[in-house]
């Protein structure tokens, strides 16, 4: 315990942080609140002395929007593709990665660059590689005949090139292409975390086993994964979390519109939704928000729940 | 099964290859361990007990030198093949599994024609756990046992799979004095019921003493003797044998040999013939002194502690190498509280060694 005339020591070396939270993280979720149970909201009009009404209508209207409940179902297919594949692949290269002696060291540099890397960026390098094969019209009519690396490929073996990211491409090839590029940005952080986690398992574990004639599979599922557990968990949680405020991959393929030329929006997710109201409607957009919040936080307290049953320790 | 290891070597290469600094853990170790007998291999921290240990049960892959289960050269065969139970010297147990589930493990590996049905591997992990004293404790982690039940579930689950060879890496450094004395019957016990080979290593030279058929004392990766306890005790090859063996410890003093007599000091204190005259070091066994009004061998007298059955006198001399000198004499001799007891010492108990490389000199 800290004694009480050493207190207001603590508030002091406290404080810089504490001011920092308020004004940046408090104060924005209270005025969300507020705005969010204001009658159609809008800032412009606030500004110019105009008065809400109290309400929900808000809410109701960001549920009745068709809008929403396709981003709901984008955000929800994704982040049910994503995690587990994300999780599963980290999970299976963190090992491979951490029984690789030499170039360990280089390796683990490479599986960490993505990270390092912006999204847009490395957004716009998947969808140069996903665009359609040979005869794509560039501007000016020129012929872009190196575009669409993936379909180059698929040709190659003999494949007929898909659709995937251009006008009139179908929505589960589009879907294909982010579950592809978010697993791949996901990766690097969930190994770090895993492989982390695996180098502080004692070795000793590892050679009972080996004396008790353990095959190697069973290593994997009966020792490294159990023991694993608390940072498979916190890998879990934290890449539903940051599913559900998937956002900048939409754009770093598809652009702002959030879907192919032709079908706006067809891949928007929440937070698109909620930047999309921002500029007129903070009303709405803060209800949306609070409707995230809320699912990330049930979705969260299911996790917790179900981890806590799984993880050992 | 016997165990037979030639030539064994192991050597740790140094970090940095500039400097030569690597560590020699085993030398050139050679031995046929009987089949079904209890060995204990005892010797100072860092001696390579561990190491010797984990060549046998194929965890290290030695440098050099070849170990042989039976007539099988074993020495390429991986640990998982080998099919040895090992104790680790901090057991080692599956933090994630219950007592059960431990035991059970090692079991549950069994492929093809060794796979057992479930009843089977259930009924073998709790005689295994009985046998050990632990079936009471099957559900619980291994967070939630004291480190002797700790160390009791390890011994299980190394004996569950009915292993021919069995290596315990001392097996009963974390428990209680009497729990120790316990447990320590409790493996000779099973052992001898089951016939396993074992492989006991110690630090602790009662403890190897009291239970092994053949004991092998190692100093730095070397092995000095080998032999049955009492004979290693009574006939040790060298210094540090005999400095290791025994409670209270021997006493050791400068001494010289002169026309084939000893002098301790200036004392002339044992017939030793056959030995060319020359400085040495004495070893005298606690029990080697006699309470004798017509000895030659004086010292100064400290304390006299009964001890029952025994006495034990403690006294100093100026040529002795430890602070004191113990001697155990039995109780029927009456001893004068003065300023210097006199001893005559018995032949059988005095060492003499050597100073120049602290060998064993015969007489
Ligand atoms: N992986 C390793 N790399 C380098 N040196 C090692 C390694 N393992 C052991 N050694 C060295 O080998 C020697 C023997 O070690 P070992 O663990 O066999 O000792 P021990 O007799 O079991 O000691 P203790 O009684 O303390 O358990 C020690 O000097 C140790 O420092
Ligand atoms: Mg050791």
């Amino acid at each position: 315990m800290v004694e009480s005339k050493h207190r207001w020591k603590a508030w002091l070396y406290l404080a810089p942080a504490i001011i920092l939270l308020l004004i940046f993280t408090v104060w924005p979720i209270i005025n969300t609140l507020h705005m969010s149970v204001q009658e159609g909201y809008n800032q412009s009009l606030a500004v110019a002395g105009h008065e809400f009404e109290y309400g929900f209508g808000n809410f109701e209207r960001v549920i009745e929007y068709d809008n929403f409940i396709t981003c709901l179902k984008n955000t929800m297919i994704l982040c049910v593709l994503t995690v587990p594949l994300s999780t599963i692949l980290a999970l299976v290269i963190a090992v491979c990665l951490n029984s690789i002696k030499p170039l360990s060291r280089f390796l683990q540099t490479i599986y960490f660059l993505p990270y390092v890397t912006n999204s847009i960026a490395i957004g716009m390098v998947f969808a140069a590689m996903f665009n359609i094969v040979g005869n794509n019209i560039g501007n000016e009519n020129e012929l872009i005949t190196t575009a669409g690396i993936i379909n180059n490929v698929i040709e190659f073996f003999g494949g007929d090139p898909v659709n995937w990211i251009n006008a009139g491409s179908s929505y589960w090839a589009n879907i294909t292409v982010m579950t592809i590029y978010i697993v791949w940005n996901a990766l690097p952080f969930k190994i770090l975390i895993l492989l982390g986690g695996l180098q502080s398992v004692n070795k000793q574990y590892y050679d009972a086993a080996k004396v008790d004639g353990t095959s190697r599979f069973r290593v994997f599922t009966k020792i490294t994964v159990p023991l694993l557990s608390p940072m498979i968990a916190y890998v879990v949680i934290t890449g539903f979390i940051g599913g559900f405020k998937e956002y900048s991959s939409i754009v770093g393929i598809f652009g702002e519109k959030m879907g192919p030329t032709g079908a706006d929006g067809s891949l928007n997710t929440m937070v698109g939704f909620i930047y999309n109201a921002i500029e007129s409607q903070q009303g709405t957009a803060s209800a949306a928000a609070l409707i995230l919040f809320g699912i990330i936080f049930i979705v969260t307290m299911i996790n917790l729940y179900v981890s806590k049953k799984k993880t050992h320790y | 099964m016997k165990i037979v290891l030639q030539n064994l070597t192991k050597i740790f290469p140094s970090r940095n290859k500039k400097v030569k600094d690597e560590v020699v853990a085993v030398s050139d170790f050679t031995f046929e361990i009987p089949d079904g007998k209890l060995i204990g291999l005892l010797g100072p921290s860092g001696c390579g007990k561990s190491t010797t240990l984990y060549m046998i049960s194929g965890l290290q892959k030695p440098s050099g030198g070849k170990i042989f289960f039976g007539d099988d050269d074993v020495t390429g065969l991986s640990a998982e093949n080998r099919g040895v139970g090992l104790v680790f010297q901090n057991y080692a147990l599956y933090p994630h599994m219950t007592v059960k589930q431990n035991i059970l493990f090692p079991l549950q590996n069994l492929k093809g024609k060794d796979k057992l049905p479930k009843d089977v591997m259930i009924e073998r992990a709790y005689t295994a756990a009985k046998l050990v004293q632990i079936d009471n404790l099957m559900d619980r982690k291994p967070s939630e046992l004291s480190g002797g039940q700790q160390q009791r579930v390890a011994i299980a689950r190394a004996l569950v799979k009915m292993p021919k060879v069995l290596l315990l890496d001392e097996p009963l450094s974390n428990l209680d004095a009497r729990l120790r004395l316990q447990t320590r019957e409790e493996i000779r016990r099973i052992q001898k019921e089951t016939g396993i080979t074992t492989i006991f290593v110690t630090h602790d030279q009662e403890e190897a003493m009291s239970i092994s058929d053949l004991i092998v004392v190692m100093k730095l990766g070397v092995v000095q003797q080998i032999g049955a306890p009492q004979d290693v005790y009574d006939d040790p090859t060298n210094l540090f044998v005999a400095k290791f063996l025994g409670t209270p410890p021997i006493n050791v003093f400068d001494g010289r040999v002169e026309g084939e007599k000893l002098y301790i000091g200036d004392a002339a204190v044992l017939d030793v013939p056959g030995v060319s005259d020359q400085p040495v070091t004495v070893g005298i066994r606690p029990e080697g002194f006699n309470i004798d009004p017509n000895g030659t061998f004086v010292c100064n007298l400290q304390n006299v502690e009964i001890m029952g059955r025994d006495v034990s006198v403690v006294s100093t001399n100026e040529a002795s190498l430890n602070p004191v000198i113990r001697s155990i004499v039995n109780s029927d001799n009456k001893i004068e509280m003065g300023e210097t007891v006199t001893f005559s010492l018995k032949s059988h108990k005095v060492f003499l060694f050597s100073k120049e490389d602290e060998s064993r000199i015969y007489f």
